[in-house]
């Protein structure tokens, strides 16, 4: 049966009438038309989905939808702010850190929440932190590179 | 052919939101382009002598396209849009495709925008791939900018009563170079005109020396969409009362449908039901809701008559009777073999590999009628459109494929199985349907990189050269097959092709970035690497002594030097790998250093040098270096397809290994000018040497000789433990 599902959504409060234990990978995809969280496999062996749940790094593709009641949630379409973009999302560009970018906007999430608990990260840091995020097209040594870019142009920033 | 269909009345809550995916109509297209400009010219190179990868080769293929028109238009403000039938799938065309016409239109890359994939708009493309977009397809490209400019300039010149040769182009904008005030802009040039005109004289393209813009390192112009979650991917796409669908699969590739009892979804809310002889799928405004509606499906499948496994499949390959055609062949093998003091016999094996982009396959097919739109994540559009024409039997023109970015392709998007399902789907059910495959379905419908065998038998003279060279490769084509080497007596023979005849693979298997190459270049290098050994001279001195090619020579010297080479024979106990070769006309050499660690291969470090003739974009060409490198380290280490009679056994990221960010190496790499030459191959090349560098680094680290792909940690174990028990 449907229930009503309150949670702020890239900055705004949203309300669903989902079943409850839906995804929320689908339900964001779906119901919200945010596509910007990929569907890559599933069972969160990935990160294509990955969405920010209280400035936690999540696999979307294995959390209910009412896991997230109250909860603040980040998709990638949320993460620049009035139209600049977040740090990270810059040093992507600059370092070319993509081909295809279907994982891209997992990545950028997760060393969201990686710089989030590592602000000064080492380069071992951000590859441990970033591992279990798949890239097929190989841009993984640019990844690790804006990673660590963004950290620096970071440093000093209030955190978001 | 019967569809049954239930529907059952309202959904479980869903509040499908309805995101406006309409692209402009051709018609609308032309209607808002009509006040541009329309200049005929004749082309005299006809697109399409590119190599195939596609499925089933297109049946209709415009004869040329004559009318750069098809290519760009510009508008009264100087935008430009171009058009290719080309598709973005990560390997950068977005950026160096605009960068070219850039170059030969004379205009601004910050001026055009280019439309891609789209088969209603863009002119006839064959396909995506074979590393031909710039290569091949660049030219005819380059042609187009130039005969545009052509024509411009000379009607320029009847508006500012200057001859062609007196007038020069800058940003657009023409002007007289004796008084630069008398100028004229693309912009008002075809503003409120249409015009049909002939260029008589055959547009050169721009020499090098002339380049300003072409050669310059751009980054991405897909890059901010991408950051921000704007680029849409064919799974992206919405529209209003959309279905998705779940295809019912067999459990293995034979496995043939007895019987489906299709009860549990009645009374299920919002649950369309397809059943066809050949299709049977499930469909809901939810794709969620239509999984669990495919779960609740009880199927029975005969078994697969397949009794093959990952372990029996060399033998099967080995044993096939078919005819092996002759490659190259010079001088005389027994001669050779009489000349040989020192022989070498080896067999090479390489297992079936998946293409696992990110992105599964997706389409949206909206099926009006005698009219259809897809939306599909392929490298092929226009393959596309006329497997989906076929497919619903309409004619081909009535059938529009759109291709938004696709998230990888590597060759395994070169099929549109999915796009031809959605396509049946939305006629029989009158709605528009997305097909995406689930990662399961992915691995389960991929068509993998075949299986292969190569056996190679040489030998050294007394001098230490190689005396003879045998070499068949069986089942993994005959790209880049060829030895290179200045070897007296050789023979080179392929069997059974790259997509080898019907019922010999278990499943489906198709081109895998630049198809046949990493296999062949494992055999071929590691197999003189041993010479070398053997030899006792060190390995790229060895190569040196017998390479005659010019190209290959020079990226092999640039390595060594780039590395700061230390010559030694190995094994010299340092984990320092060789390998160098050719594939899709570029010339690659590259060095790797590896650690092996209780059996574990760890890259430390790779220097890939790559001679790819003329460079566009030379941050795109070295994206795409790194990229071949680190996808290279899956086929090398890790990536296998386990399965048996019929069924695939790794089928998400759980079992099949990708290589991840702590696998990946320090990459170091070298881009040879050779700027006068025309461009070749970019990204398939820079994939061929993986495996055989690690495998050479690894025989130079320990002394152990891996002969099969991928050298996982199983297989490292086995032969150190097995070396161990010899000593």
């Amino acid at each position: 049966m449907p229930e009503t599902v309150s949670f702020r959504l890239n900055g705004k409060p949203v309300e669903v009438s989902v079943a409850p234990d839906r995804t929320l990978l689908w339900v964001l995809r779906t119901d919200l038309g945010l596509t910007g969280a990929k569907y890559g496999c599933g069972i969160a062996q990935c990160g294509a989905c990955t969405v920010l749940v209280d400035h936690r790094a999540v696999r979307s593709c294995s959390v209910d939808i009412q896991s997230v009641r109250g909860a603040d949630v980040v998709t990638i379409e949320g993460l620049a702010s009035d139209g600049k973009l977040h740090p990270i999302q810059e040093a992507f560009i600059a370092h070319d850190a993509l081909q295809c970018g279907y994982c891209t906007p997992g990545m950028i999430l997760t060393a969201y929440d990686l710089l989030r608990r590592h602000p000064d990260p080492t380069r071992e840091e951000v590859i441990a932190g970033m591992d279990d995020n798949l890239c097929r097209c190989g841009a993984h040594v640019r990844i690790v590179d804006a990673v660590l870019a963004a950290a620096s142009a970071m440093k000093g920033a209030s955190p978001r | 052919m019967s569809t049954e269909q239930i529907t059952n009345r309202s959904s479980k809550g869903a509040t499908v939101p309805i995101a406006d995916a309409s692209l402009p109509s051709r018609r609308e297209f032309l209607r808002r382009f009509s006040t541009g400009l329309l200049v005929w010219v004749v082309f005299r190179q006809a697109a399409g002598a590119e190599e195939s990868e596609a499925a089933h080769p297109v049946t209709v293929r415009p004869k040329s396209t004559g009318d750069f028109n098809a290519f760009l238009h510009i508008d009264e403000n100087g935008q430009v849009t171009c058009f290719t039938g080309k598709i973005e799938m990560g390997q950068g065309p977005i950026t160096s495709l605009p960068q070219m016409l850039a170059e030969d239109l004379d205009v601004s890359i910050d001026d055009i925008s280019i439309v891609m994939g789209d088969t209603d708009l863009c002119p006839f493309d064959q396909g995506t791939w074979g590393s031909q977009t710039t290569q091949a397809f660049g030219t005819i490209w380059r042609t187009a900018a130039a005969e545009a400019r052509g024509a411009l300039l000379e009607m320029a010149s009847e508006t500012l009563q200057v001859p062609v040769s007196q007038l020069s182009v800058q940003s657009g904008v023409i002007f007289d170079t004796k008084d630069p005030a008398r100028r004229v802009t693309y912009g008002q040039l075809t503003k409120g005109k249409r015009i049909e005109r002939q260029v008589a004289a055959k547009p050169s393209l721009k020499a090098p020396d002339q380049f300003q813009i072409i050669g310059k390192p751009l980054l991405r112009k897909d890059s901010r969409d991408k950051v921000t979650g704007k680029a849409i991917y064919a799974g992206d796409v919405r529209l209003p009362g959309m279905l998705y669908a779940r295809v019912l699969r067999a459990p293995a590739h034979g496995a043939v449908l007895k019987h489906v009892d299709t009860s549990g979804i009645r009374g299920v809310d919002g649950v369309v039901l397809v059943q066809q002889p050949d299709l049977v799928a499930v469909l809901h405004e939810l794709p969620d809701a239509a999984d669990d509606a495919l779960g609740k499906l009880r199927a029975e499948f005969e078994p697969s008559p397949s009794r093959l496994d990952d372990t029996t499949i060399y033998a099967h390959l080995e044993q096939a009777q078919l005819e092996p055609t002759v490659v190259a062949h010079g001088g005389d093998i027994d001669a050779g073999r009489g000349l040989a003091v020192q022989r070498l016999s080896q067999t090479y094996l390489g297992a079936y590999v998946a293409h696992a982009a990110m992105e599964t396959h997706a389409a949206l097919a909206d099926v009006k009628g005698d009219r259809a739109t897809i939306w599909a994540s392929t490298q092929n559009p226009f393959g596309a459109r006329e497997e989906i024409a076929l497919a619903l039997g309409l004619p081909i023109p009535s059938v529009r494929v759109i291709t938004p970015f696709v998230g990888g392709g590597f060759g395994g998007k070169s099929f549109n199985l999915q796009a031809v399902e959605a396509a049946r789907l939305s006629r029989a059910t009158g709605r528009p349907v997305q097909v995406m495959w689930t990662r399961e379905e992915e691995f389960f419908n991929d068509t993998f990189r075949p299986a292969s065998v190569i056996k190679v038998e040489s030998g050294l003279d007394a001098a230490g050269r190689i005396a003879f060279w045998n070499y068949e490769v069986r089942f993994s084509g005959d790209r880049a097959s060829a030895h290179l080497y200045d070897i007296p007596h050789h023979r080179t023979s392929a069997v059974g092709g790259f997509n080898g005849p019907p019922g010999y693979h278990p499943f489906e298997v198709g081109a895998w970035r630049a198809p046949g190459s990493s296999n062949n270049a494992f055999a071929r290098e590691c197999h003189v690497d041993q010479l070398a050994s053997m030899a006792g001279v060190d390995p790229i001195e060895f190569r040196l002594r017998q390479l005659k090619d010019a190209r290959l020579v020079r990226v092999l010297k640039a390595a060594a030097d780039h590395w700061s080479w230390q010559p030694a024979k190995g094994p010299s106990g340092r984990g320092l790998g060789v390998a160098c070769g050719e594939d899709a006309g570029s010339y690659v050499a590259a060095i790797a250093e590896v650690e092996v660690k209780d059996g574990k291969i760890a890259v430390k470090r790779v220097l890939w040098v790559q001679e790819m003739g003329l460079v566009v974009n030379p941050a795109g060409a070295r994206i795409q270096m790194e990229g071949g490198i680190t996808m290279g380290l899956g086929y090398a280490l890790s990536e296998e397809v386990h399965f048996k009679d019929g069924a695939i056994r790794d089928t998400n990221f759980d079992k099949y290994a990708l290589p991840r960010f702590s696998w990946v190496p320090r990459i170091e790499t070298l881009i040879l000018d050779a700027n006068d030459a025309p461009p070749r191959g970019g990204g398939e090349p820079a994939i061929i040497l993986t495996g055989a560098v690690i495998a050479n680094a690894v025989h130079d680290a320990t002394g152990v000789r891996l002969l099969e792909l991928p050298m996982s940690h199983a297989r490292v174990k086995a032969a150190l433990d097995a070396k161990a028990e010899r000593a």
